[in-house]
């Protein structure tokens, strides 16, 4: 048998808390999750800092990889035999669920933003470099690792493939979306997902929705739209995101300025001279990541050290709310007395805002801005999900926009000239003088 | 400090109007294809590349009131057009944007149609590819489109020429 073919013998099943059971038969599958490269997720948290606030929130890459999977899987079982659908699809859609996010690295936002990486990248060179995933996929078909690659860059030309991967209602959303919800232990986030998958159908080039399953996949847009606000944008990660951030390029700036640490850190060198090989980068984890700053809490720099000090031990920096447009003239005069103070805005006074944690709400967008939900109407026709649903038109038209300053509060109290802790105290708070 | 909403806003400075969501994306994307700094991050999408990151910060600059949105009633669907306001002139007078000027190349991709655009941004996101290869991805992941050889050969020109112009 070939080994695309290739069943094991009995069945495998992985216990999960989200979807009960997740199934393994096909050989290709099994092996995959049995790579170094696909293991290394075990040690990349899936939501980053968020444990810091939500403190359930220990779940990694792997979990949600394994989660995307199964979802595929059944969505697959489902579209036998249907229209449109090609059941010789079944395993590079499989094989892509499940190594979609191989690319990401320990705390990947924080670390993209600063080193200019991009999990995607390297997911791409996971897939098509020297590595035991690739072996694997070339044992398929010589060329099938390309495809996989394709599939996850959206770049493959069987969009029907690419759309159950990503899309705005996709397995990786639909699982990540209940999986989060039930690590930090919200009460949001959950939806009928049974419901969406019994009516999603195949069509030529995208998968849709048949319109008696409408509601479900209003709250599944529900569910989005809340887990943002309250699970993934929660100023509480926000903060220690900040303070993260803060620790990467003050750490490459004291290289870049020939410091000495007191351990070389060796694992960082590369990121901080931007040229980082595929074999250093798989050997970032997370782990590794925190081993470094438990020692940079001794470092003489004290910058790092109090930064560090504050990520290990949750000294976070505290919020106020900011408007950019009639706020600035305070954010200019805020950083000048910070300096005064002696306190650097560069790594303590920081504006954040939604756009640094892109998230995709669903908007039905202008034509061919990017491809909506469509809903199957009995008549056979097409149409824009907010168009036909009110609860969903009703949030898809909101401007959900927020900035934040961040700052130690800490810091204030130890400023000794009464008229600056006062100046800027009236400034972020709006007090009186 | 919000460097990458004063890059925004000096953009469209210089392109006073911009018509159409997806034209402003392939636009924008175009542009950080020759180098311009702007540090949205692209995926390729049914349409082309497109950035997320990018459809929000439009949204908080609108939010601000440093951008003005106009939304217009189409047939089927909406059309919106964007400039700079006067508060956003304003905020962007007290930034010193780290960015080369381009209005030059903004009013040539201004007057190229969104599909054309879709067709140049989508060759760029295959540009480590050769050009025989690009072109048969293009019709590959774009088989709906049915682009021409003429607009092939349009859209290589027009990479050529903005080559000149941002390099």
């Amino acid at each position: 048998m070939a080994y695309k073919d290739e069943q094991l013998i009995e069945e495998k099943v992985f216990k999960d808390p989200v979807h009960r059971y997740v199934h393994v038969r096909d050989r290709v599958i099994w092996d995959l999750i049995a790579t170094p490269e696909f293991q290394r997720l075990r040690r990349i948290k899936q939501l980053g800092t968020t444990n810091i606030t939500f403190h359930g929130a220990e779940h990694s890459r792997f979990n949600h990889s394994l989660g995307v999977y199964e979802i595929v899987r059944r969505i697959i079982n489902n579209f036998q035999d249907r229209p449109h659908w090609n059941n010789d699809d079944r395993l590079l859609c499989m094989c892509a669920a499940l190594l979609h996010d191989l690319g990401h690295g320990p705390f990947s936002h924080s670390f993209e933003k600063v080193f200019k990486l991009d999990h995607e990248y390297y997911t791409q060179a996971i897939i098509l470099g020297d590595t035991v995933v690739h072996k694997i996929l070339e044992k398929v078909s010589p060329g099938f690792a390309q495809e996989v690659a394709d599939v996850i860059a959206k770049t493959h030309s069987n969009k029907l493939v690419v759309s159950l991967i990503s899309s705005q209602i996709d397995a990786d959303r639909m699982d990540y979306l209940q999986r989060d919800a039930y690590f930090t232990g919200v009460s949001y986030g959950h939806f009928d997902m049974e419901r969406i998958l019994r009516v999603m159908r195949p069509i030529e080039d995208q998968v849709v929705i048949k319109s008696s399953g409408m509601h479900a996949v209003e709250d599944y847009i529900m569910s989005r739209y809340q887990m943002y606000w309250q699970v993934y944008f929660h100023p509480v990660t926000r903060s220690a995101e900040v303070i993260l951030t803060k620790i990467l390029h003050r750490a490459k700036h004291l290289y870049e300025s020939n410091y000495n640490f007191k351990l070389q850190p060796t694992h960082f060198l590369s990121f901080f001279l931007g040229n980082v090989s595929l074999d250093e980068y798989l050997k970032l984890d997370e782990s590794i990541v925190h081993y470094y700053f438990q020692l940079w809490q001794e470092e003489d720099d004290k910058v790092l050290r109090d930064l560090c000090e504050r990520f290990m031990n949750r000294r976070l920096f505290k919020y106020v709310e900011f408007n950019p447009n009639k706020q600035i003239n305070d954010l200019m005069r805020l950083i000048q007395l910070f300096k005064e103070a002696g306190i650097d805005p560069d790594y303590y006074l920081v504006v954040d805002s939604s756009s640094d944690l892109p998230y995709d709400f669903y908007r039905p967008g202008e034509e061919e801005e990017r491809l909506p939900i469509h809903l199957l109407m009995p008549n056979g026709a097409l149409k824009e999900l907010s168009r036909h649903s009110d609860i969903v038109e009703s949030i898809s038209g909101k401007k959900r926009t927020d900035h934040k300053l961040y700052f130690p509060k800490d810091f204030l109290y130890a400023i000794e000239d009464e008229k600056i802790v006062q100046e800027i105290t009236a400034i972020l708070y709006h007090k009186e003088m | 400090m919000l460097e990458n909403h004063a890059k925004l806003m000096q953009f469209f400075s210089e392109a006073k109007q911009v018509t159409g969501r997806k034209k402003l994306q392939k636009m924008v994307y175009i542009l950080q294809s020759f180098g311009i700094p702007f540090e949205e991050r692209f995926q390729f999408h049914f349409y082309g590349p497109y950035s997320e990151e990018l459809t929000l910060r439009i949204e908080e600059l609108c939010n601000l009131g440093f951008i003005n949105e106009e939304k217009e009633v189409k047939s089927n669907y909406f059309q919106y057009h964007y400039s700079l306001t006067n508060d956003g002139t304003q905020f962007l007078n007290q930034f010193s944007v780290n960015m080369p000027n381009c209005t030059e190349s903004i009013e040539l991709l201004q007057g190229k149609s969104s599909r054309f655009l879709e067709l140049v941004s989508t060759m760029l996101y295959f540009k480590d590819l050769s050009k025989d290869e690009v072109e048969s991805k293009v019709h590959a992941v774009k088989p709906k489109q049915k682009y021409s050889d003429e607009e092939m050969s349009e859209a290589w020109k027009l990479i050529g020429e903005l080559g000149l112009k941002l390099h």
